[in-house]
This record gives structure tokens, sequence and C-alpha cells, in this order.
């Protein structure tokens, strides 16, 4: 024994073997039984309620701590800076997968901007493009919960120069046709419908220039407003989910799908 | 005792210095000689192969194709022609009294068998009853298999009698969930549901069978029970991932072994041992590892966490390599994490990636499977590059004697809790199977029994489910081979909550023991109103209590009864002799409160060992 024990507890309890009854028969305390390795005597060195042993206050206690992701740390740490990251996720196209991607956003308290769905050029697959603002843990966090969705393919996270866009329709009032028209030119929108009182336009661009158009349109009066989030793709030969492969309609050249892209 | 740590300590039989081998604790099947292994596998051959001639026929050859023995449910209206296909199945089903009751049974009989159980219910409220069940499966990670009745489909959304959105319901309670919506493919989707139970991380599947379904023509084959190749994870860890692990332990002074439940459902038992005895380093376990290694065994500082012994938290306080297996860093078992193994550098091992770094950062994240990391560990750390443990394993053996376990009793004062515990424990055999229900009685059964073999402690762990203690034995019960002992610890609160599956144990003859310890308080809710509410008793203390061996009696079960510790060696002897089950209702110290205890959030180093302490 190493310890630096205090010298005041009655060793013959200890030593005692668990085979050897404390006395014959009737026990005078069952303190004294067998069958009860713990038990002491009150009034003996364990405490009438609770337990023996050094106090909180005196007991050493390490100085170092951890952040709330359990990460060491130094303590004047501050709060951790969150990102936006547009999150991938290749599914199968089953009832209930958007809702199993949703409700675990929702159950886990990841933030989500913006959630899009849509068919793949492969049978059977969809996309889901979620734009989420979170910690660089929380993103981690959140890819890998995806990830375990059983109907999940696969998930990527888009890097920065990926491709983004997203579409807005636009009800304005009527008015000032021409100036709408100016505007809605200058986005490369559309005009969708044009009637006496109101006239509804399209613009489709990355989340900046929808949010410019918007605040454009806004000297008109928007009446109505639809977004349909973000959705995206990586530039170039990298597949937006790892392992990704190239979709069926792509592969009427085989080996050479990728030269498509150059058209 | 002190191990040398020679190869011959990490080899099976230089195990367990009690004669208590734990290398034979596979399923006992195996031993049973290949003409039956052979049986099985051509039953099993046959079921997958042969031509059902319904949906429901399809559910069941399903369940034999998978070597299913035992369902547990409860009947109903939409689960009907399940229920009517099984009646010419081998495959048994034990009629609960309550679908809890059900799925609380298949879940331990799952912990106890290393399959998954599996049970079934109707739609409806027979679904809704399963639901705290399979939420209790999902948070411990048990493989369960749940069929449950689904109205027509023709009438789904309808809000038909008896209709529950089930999928909905339990798609955030179980790894995954299937709408069974064509007969030819119910079968191999109940297959499939079965496998990804117990593929990679354990949990919960459920398939829910539309009347219409199962009762629909098919032929088709079940063929094998198949998951997802997607959810079968690799096995092995990344090598540079096991290195760098390996060199962080080989570099610790103050190493420690965290054995989760992850240990025990990985069947890793074996080589968490021989890893944690070949290197001497000291191991304390989660609440759901306990079993994972031996709590007689010197190495052992029992279980940390909330009501964890002092030495094991003063252990994980004081590590600074913390070797964490198959655990999931539950806020019981960390405190508040700002304070949680402050100087460790966590070396974590999970099959499931979404673990690492999900509540404590991993600064040695390794996937894989528990005992296949565990020997690629032990490989790269190699027998001369151990760590010298030796003064940190005589610092942890002071702190074993500096806050030691032991009560004081009184004879002329009304029962501890701990004394009947440790009671039973002494009467029984050392593999005996403990389950419980929640709450202080839980914390005793925890902490005052000698767990030595894994799937040997069956509790509710992350949901803390009050009533899952006697459904729990039933399972067991069931599960376990006939010389294995059944005690259920329960309160007097929990016990109120599954008493009705009494009617089973006594209908089926199950020899299982049942100890109440009665307090007539819900008694972890008393402590805390204590402690942390002013002694404001509110809605905790029970004004009347039925007289638990009296009713057991009025079940058909035999009951006892303890007021004071002379009762107790007499009781126990006899309520283990009965042949059948019994109820023990030991009346203990109402005031008596579990300790240690660190306060939510609270540091594990600053565990109190008395409520003036917290």
């Amino acid at each position: 024994m190493t310890g630096d024990v205090d010298g005041d507890r009655p060793g013959d309890e200890d030593d005692r073997s668990p085979e050897e009854p404390a006395t014959d028969g009737g026990t005078d305390h069952p303190a004294e039984s067998p069958i009860a390795e713990h038990a002491r005597p009150a009034g003996g060195d364990a405490p009438e309620t609770g337990l023996a042993g050094p106090t909180p206050e005196d007991r050493p206690h390490p100085t170092g701590r951890r952040d709330e992701h359990g990460v060491r740390k130094e303590p004047d740490h501050g709060p951790e800076p969150t990102r936006r990251a547009t999150v991938s996720a290749l599914v199968e196209d089953e009832p209930g997968v958007l809702a199993r991607a949703a409700g675990l956003f929702r159950r886990r308290q990841f933030n989500i901007e913006s959630l899009t769905v849509g068919p793949t050029t492969v049978e059977g697959h969809s996309r889901i493009t979620l734009v989420v603002e979170e910690t660089e843990a929380g993103i981690e966090q959140a890819k890998k919960q995806l990830a375990k969705l059983t109907p999940v393919i696969a998930v990527g996270e888009l890097s920065e120069d990926a491709v983004a866009a997203e579409l807005v329709l636009l009800k304005v009032r009527g008015e000032e046709p021409d100036k709408v028209h100016a505007i809605t030119s200058m986005y490369d929108g559309q005009t969708l419908d044009a009637g006496p009182r109101t006239i509804t336009v399209q613009i489709t661009g990355d989340e900046n220039t929808i949010d410019d158009a918007i605040d454009a349109f806004d000297q008109f009066g928007i009446i109505e407003i639809a977004r349909t989030g973000q959705t995206a793709l990586e530039r170039g030969d990298s597949p937006t989910t790892p392992g990704e492969e190239p979709g069926h309609s792509a592969g009427s050249t085989d080996d050479d799908e990728f030269t498509n892209y150059d058209d | 005792m002190s191990e040398p740590a020679t190869p011959d300590a990490a080899s099976p039989e230089g195990g367990d210095a009690e004669g208590r081998t734990d290398d034979e604790q596979e399923r006992p099947e195996a031993a049973d000689g290949t003409d039956t292994a052979e049986e099985e596998a051509a039953a099993r051959e046959e079921a997958a192969t042969r031509a059902p001639g319904s949906g429901a026929e399809a559910v069941v050859a399903a369940l034999e194709a998978a070597g299913v023995e035992t369902a547990f449910g409860v009947q109903g209206g939409a689960i009907m022609p399940v229920y009517d296909a099984l009646s010419a199945s081998t495959v048994d089903h034990v009629t609960m009294a309550h679908e809890q009751g059900a799925v609380h049974a298949a879940d331990a009989y799952g912990i106890v068998r290393g399959d998954p159980g599996v049970c079934m219910a109707t739609s409806g409220p027979g679904a809704t009853n399963l639901v705290t069940g399979i939420a209790d499966a999902s948070m411990d990670s048990d493989a369960m298999l749940a069929l449950t009745g689904q109205v027509p489909s023709d009438m789904v959304g309808s809000d038909a009698f008896q209709e529950t959105d089930t999928v909905g319901v339990t798609a955030p309670i179980t790894k995954h969930n299937y709408f069974a919506s064509d007969s030819d493919e119910v079968g191999s989707t109940v297959g499939e549901a079965f496998a990804l139970a117990n593929t990679g991380r354990p949990g919960p599947t459920l398939v829910d069978l539309p009347k219409d379904v199962t009762f629909g023509e098919t032929d088709r084959p079940v063929g094998e029970p198949t998951a997802p190749d997607r959810a079968v994870p690799d096995l092995e860890a990344d090598e540079e991932q096991v290195e760098a692990a390996a060199r962080a332990i080989q570099d610790a002074e103050r190493p420690l072994c965290l054995f989760g439940g992850g240990v025990i459902k990985g069947d890793a038992t074996e080589q968490a041992r021989a890893f944690a005895r070949e290197f001497e380093i000291p191991v304390v376990t989660t609440m759901p590892g306990i079993g994972s290694f031996p709590e007689d065994d010197d190495l052992c500082l029992s279980w940390a966490g909330m009501h964890g012994t002092g030495y094991a938290n003063m252990a994980i306080t004081h590590t600074d390599c913390l070797i964490a297996v198959g655990t999931r860093f539950d806020d019981r078992l960390t405190g508040g994490v700002d304070t949680f193994a402050p100087e460790a550098e966590v070396v974590h091992v999970d099959i499931d990636p979404a673990e690492i770094s999900k509540n404590v950062h991993a600064d040695y994240p390794v996937v894989g499977d528990a005992a296949t990391v565990l020997d690629q560990l032990d490989a790269a750390i190699g027998y001369g590059d151990a760590p010298d443990t030796e003064s940190w394993r005589a610092q942890c053996d002071e702190w074993r004697e500096r806050y030691p376990m032991d009560y004081a009793i009184d004879p002329d004062e009304p029962v501890k809790p701990q004394f009947v515990v440790e009671a039973f424990d002494a009467a029984m055999d050392d593999d005996a199977y403990v389950t419980t229900g929640v709450g202080q009685h839980q914390m005793w059964a925890a902490q005052y029994w000698t767990y030595r073999e894994p799937r040997t402690f069956v509790s509710s762990h992350g949901l803390g489910t009050m009533g899952y203690g006697l459904p729990g034995a039933i399972g067991a019960r069931v599960a376990a081979d006939d010389d294995r002992e059944v005690i259920s610890f329960e309160g007097d609160g929990s016990f109120l909550m599954t008493i009705q599956e009494l009617s089973v144990a006594v209908r089926e003859d199950l020899d299982i023991t049942v100890v109440v310890l009665n307090n007539e308080y819900i008694g972890m809710v008393r402590q805390w109103q204590d402690a942390f509410f002013e002694g404001n008793h509110m809605a905790s203390q029970y004004d009347w209590m039925p007289e638990f061996d009296t009713l057991a009696e009025a079940f058909g079960a035999k009951g006892f009864r303890i007021d004071e510790y002379d009762d107790v060696e007499d009781v126990v002897e006899a309520a283990l002799a009965y042949d059948g089950p019994s109820v023990v209702d030991a009346h203990i110290d109402p005031e008596e409160n579990v300790y240690p205890m660190v306060a939510s959030g609270a540091a594990n180093g600053q565990f109190a060992l008395a409520e003036d302490q917290l």
C-alpha cells in the first residue's frame, strides 16, 4: 500500500478473508456479516450519512479546462467563430429522405440557412444541398450525422470556388413597367408575367446577386417573393460528393464523359 | 495481486486470477456441437429460400432466416396477420402485458444474446407504447427489431382507427425505419432491418407493416438478411491513426483506459482485458461498460461519472492520456465538459465516426471495431515500449483507499439498501444477470454489486427509463442459459411502472428474483429535492405503497419481505431457492442517499461524499 492513508481505520475489517465468517450463527452486528463487504458499524470510521474521504476542497484539481467542444484550451479563450458551409448530400430517392435530413438538423440544433432537393441524372438518386451557419466543429458534426442516415450515399462540403446559384421569383407592383424591365435586364432576369397591376420576374444567380436584386426591386414595392435556396456543384472534374460517379446521361462517351464539359 | 507485463498475461488463460475465466463468455450455443449449428443453418437457409404465401408469412420467414428464436409482443388489429403466420413458425412468442414490457424485454434479450431482440405491436397505441423502449435502445445502442402493424395502405393518412404515423414518430429514435409498401418485398425489408440493427454500431430498427401488405399474396423468397453495403463499416482502423494513438499511449505517464458499452457490444472484452493487463494500465468503465473489465481486478477502479466511485473520478480527472473505447462521453460520465479530464490527451476508439469529437475532442481519433482496434493498438505499442505506470497505479490505489465505498449500519435502524445488494451478490453466482429500473436503487445495484462478466449488468442507461427492470429481467431470463441466475433490482416507483409484467413471469414460469428497494419515495428525486430544492418533496413521496410481497402473491409469484437486518440472510436464501418468480419487498432506510455524487455540470474530481458538499 503506497498511500498516506489516515491510520485511524480498523485494519481487521479489511484483512478478513471473505470466506471467513465473523461469528458463528446469529451475528451480533450485521456489519460483521460476511455477506456485506462494505458495511461498517455505525460510530466507526464510515460516516453516519454519505461516504468517508477528503472533501472536494481538500482534493487537488488540475487547472486545465476544455471549451464547449471538449477541446483543451487556455482559460481566456473567446467564443468560437461560425462560418457558412454548403454541404451536398447524394441520397437515395425514397419517401421521407428529405424529412430525415431536415429532422436531423432540427434535432441536433444545426442552423440551416437553406435546403434544396432535386433529382440527379442517376435514377433513384437525389441531391440535397444544405447551407449551414455553424462553428467548425458544428459543420463537421453535421456532415457526419448526415452521412450516418441510411439513405444517404455520400456527403461532401463544397469548396469556396464551387459554382452555386439560386432562383428567386419576385412579384412587384406594375406601375412602372419600364423601370422594372430595366432592372430585370440588368440582372439578366426574365419577365414571367406582366399585368396592369403586377409584374413577376425571375432572377438567378449567387446569393449576393439575389440579395442585391431584391434590394433593387424594393423601390417598386415587392408584393410576394419566393426563393429556392442555394444549390451548388463543384467546379471542373472534382466530384461534388466524394466518390460520386458521373451521371448516366454524361456516360454516353463512356470514359470520356468529362470531355463533354468542354463543349 | 500484481501481474507482470508478460506476454502470458495477455492470453486468456493468464487473464483472471480468480479463476472465473472470461474467455468462455461467447454464445453458449457455440459449444453445443456442430450438429445443432448445422441444423440451425439449414433451417435458416430453408426459411430464406422457401416461397411464402403472404406478406405476413414472408415477415415470419425473414425472422426465421435471421435465426430469431423468440419475439416479445402484444396482439392487436393491424398486426393480426403476422401473428396468425407466427403461429406456424419456429419463432417462440412471449405475450407481454403491455407493449412497453415487450420492447424492454426484447432490449434485454438482445443485450444478453448479442443478437437483435425482436418486439411486435399493433398500430396506433401498440406502436406508440413501444416508443419509450425504442428510444431507450437507441440511446444505449442496443440492437433491436420492432415490427408494428399499420392500417391498410389506402387508409394511411386518413386518421383511420388506430392509425399513427409510426415511421414519422420513430424516425429520430431508430437507426433506420421502413414503411413496407409491397408484399413481395416486405420479407427482404424485415431481413434488412434485422441485419442493419446489428451492423456497425448497433441500434433499433423498425418495420411498419400495413395490413394489406401482410395480407397480400407473394411467393417471393425473402433471401438472407442483409444490411445495405453502405452501412457495413471497416473494422480495421487506419494504420496512421493507430500509430499516432500508440505513440501517445507510450508517452503517457498516467494513462487510463475508459471502457464503454461499445467494448461489450463489440465483443471486445477479451481484447480490452488483455490490453489493460499487458500494459498495466488502470481501468475505469462507463455505466454501460460495466462488466467489460472484472471489478475485482486490481487494475479496475469501477465506473466513473455522476455516481461513480471517487477513485474512478479522481483517476479520470488526473490522467494525462485517456484511452476511451466505445463510449459517447455522455454528460452523466463527463460532468461539466470544461473540467472533464482536463490534463488528458484523448484517444477515442469508436466504430461510429459521428461520435468522435462530438462531446469531447479526440486528440487521437481511431475509427474502427473495438476488438480489432485494440489488437492493432496492442501490436503497435509492442512489449518493450509500454509506459511505466507503477507510480500512477500506486496513486490510483491510494485514491481507492482514501475514498472507500463503505457505509455505516446500525442494527436498530432501517436496513441500508447497499447491504441488501451486497447480500444478494454474496449469495449469487458471479455470472448472474442483474437488471434494474432507474433511480437510486439502480445506482446501488451498480455500485455495490461486483460485476465480472460482460452483458451481466442489464439496465437503462442513456434514456433512464423507470420500469425497465422487470421486463428486462423477463427478456434476460428467456435469453439466458438455464444455469445462469437473473435478479432484478427495482425501486418502488420503478416497479409500479411495469409491475403488470409479473403476470408474464408467472405464466411463463420464469425463475427470476425481483428485489424492490422500497423507500416509499421516488428516491433520486427526493435526494435532489433535499440537495437543490430545500427539501420540498413535491410529488416524490408516496403516501401509500402497496405491499409488494402480498401483491406478488396475488399475481401468483412468491412474496417476501425484509424489515430489518435479521431478515436479510434468510430472505435472500429463500427467495433465491424459490423456483419461479419471486418478489422481495425490502423496506430500506428511506433517507439513504446515493454517494459519491457529481452535481450536474460539475467537475468529476469535485464529487460530493455527503449532502453538505453539494
